[in-house]
């Protein structure tokens, strides 16, 4: 599982940044760069985009995994050229700019947005896998994540908006509890679509999450 | 007793027709509209933000129909609520004497001119009726008891054209253990593959109401096919709209034909007018209604 991100548009990205004229640029070298939004050659085009607008990147670094603890390391290493910004721009998932954040004093701004935490079906194409909703079903629906795959993250099985087997909201996608049908009466399973499910317990989804293993 | 309940139960055909609240507070259209139905109809469902587009709501008109000695269809959907407030409107049924309580699980919101306001569905259209249920038990899903206990006649709906059919009437099931006492059909215009349904769900031994929407051109046939789940409308309707010269008489006609096929394979019919409400006085007239 990765992060999804997309970048935010350059207007916005300009906007957040303000009056700093000297920006330091951070990418990550795990999920953004395979999503292609915070790797180095998008860490080099933005500075280049940022040079257009009269802004001054001062310089630039792509961490490993920037939601790792190493990024301390990694900004404390870079700290003469980030001291000489008057603004960092961190080219990551959230995860990324929250731990970047953590280590520095000076203000940080996201270039991009976390979308979801999903899998590459197809070369630059994502797909959210897991709502992480803390109380997982997948033994009740045939491994298929209604809560994730149905928009209206349905239990008890198909709304009326299915046509022809696909989702009204999104009609290029199979509803997912047409699959889910499909595949248990496949494994000669269907009497579980016949369960009158329990409430989901949204307590289990309250923020700020915490878990603690009491290892 | 609800009278709707009272009229499935006398075994004779009952007729429901849907009203939409407008979007604004002029109500005068929408209660002129439920006066033609005055007689004419066993009960009048109110939608609840149809097609998930800002609207008046369902309880408040109700009220107002309740008010006027009409007998509402109150339909909730749970787009919008969270499970509080979806119990809490229930008792709020309750006390303006609302019975006919009709649960949908309701369209998605991108479907309507809110696409970003965020989407509920704490519960879903089966949930919802087993709320309904345990809240006439005396209890909330909380597990406290209630002060004094509510009453209602449940409703829900079903998609007899759904492809595949047999997840729907799964699901169809679960309604009926979980509450409902009572089913309000989508849009049906082929009664051959009715029959087929009916077939299907005679164990289930529960009133079936079957939906009529009025055709108002082939224009609309063709984008009901395209876009809209479960139904069909079959290209010799669709010609027959298109070479009509007076296209209100014609939906009149297909209408009352429709509803005269399929008159003995169900209790009754739910039409749902779709702005053409002053029209449906003259297609029950047609259909010997």
């Amino acid at each position: 599982m990765k992060t999804i991100t997309e970048q935010k548009p350059f207007e916005e990205i300009g906007e957040s940044l303000g009056e700093a004229k000297r920006v330091y640029l951070i990418g990550c070298g795990t999920c953004a760069t395979m999503c292609a939004t915070g790797g180095k050659s998008e860490v080099l085009k933005m500075k280049d985009r940022l040079d257009e607008i009269g802004k001054r990147v001062t310089g630039w670094m792509v961490i490993p995994t920037a939601c790792d603890d190493l990024t301390r390391e990694a900004v404390t290493e870079n700290a003469e050229a980030i001291g000489q910004a008057e603004a960092l721009l961190v080219m990551t998932c959230a995860f990324g700019v929250q731990t970047v954040a953590r280590y520095t004093d000076k203000p940080v701004y996201p270039a991009l947005n976390t979308l979801f935490i999903g899998k590459e079906d197809a070369p630059a194409h994502f797909s959210e896998v897991c709502i992480q909703c803390g109380n997982c079903v997948l033994g009740r629906t045939a491994g298929i994540c209604p809560l994730t795959a149905c928009p209206k993250g349905l239990l008890n099985g198909p709304c009326g908006g299915y046509k022809h087997g696909m989702c009204e909201v999104d009609p290029n996608r199979e509803c997912a509890w047409v699959e889910i049908y499909n595949r248990l009466k496949r494994m000669d399973q269907l009497e579980k679509l016949s369960v009158l499910q329990p409430l989901k317990d949204h307590s289990k989804m309250a923020h700020p999450r915490h878990m603690s293993t009491g290892r | 007793m609800s009278n709707l309940s009272e009229a499935l139960k006398s075994g004779k055909f009952v007729v429901t027709a849907e009203i939409g609240p407008p979007k604004g507070v002029d109500i005068e259209e929408m209660l002129g509209d439920a006066e033609l139905f005055r007689g004419r109809v066993d009960a009048i469902n109110v939608t609840d933000q149809q097609s998930s587009v800002m609207r008046l709501g369902s309880l408040a008109t109700c009220h107002l129909l309740k008010e006027r000695g009409l007998e509402p269809v109150f339909q909730m959907t749970c787009r919008d609520r969270n499970r509080i407030a979806l119990e809490s409107d229930l008792l709020c049924a309750h006390v303006l004497g609302i019975e006919n309580v009709l649960c949908l699980t309701g369209d998605y919101v991108s479907l309507g001119d809110h696409p970003e306001a965020k989407p509920v569905f704490d519960l879903d259209s089966v949930s919802l009726l087993e709320t309904a249920t345990l809240l006439q038990q005396g209890a909330d899903l909380a597990g406290k008891e209630l002060k004094g206990r509510p009453n209602f006649f449940l409703g829900a709906v079903v998609t007899p054209g759904a492809d595949p059919l047999e997840p729907q009437i799964i699901k169809m099931e679960k309604k009926v253990r979980a509450g409902a006492q009572f089913f309000q059909t989508q849009a049906v215009y082929e009664p051959e593959e009715f029959e087929r349904f009916v077939k299907e769900i005679k164990h289930l031994g529960v009133p079936v109401l079957v939906g009529i929407v009025l055709l108002k051109s082939a224009g609309m046939a063709r984008f009901m096919n395209k876009n809209v789940a479960g139904v069909h409308v079959p290209d010799s309707f669709i010609e027959e709209i298109d070479r009509a010269e007076n296209k209100r008489e014609k939906s009149i006609e297909i209408a009352a034909r429709l509803i005269k096929e399929m008159k003995d394979l169900c209790q009754g019919v739910h039409i749902m007018a779709i702005g053409w409400e002053k029209m449906v006085p003259r297609v029950l007239d047609a259909a010997g209604l």
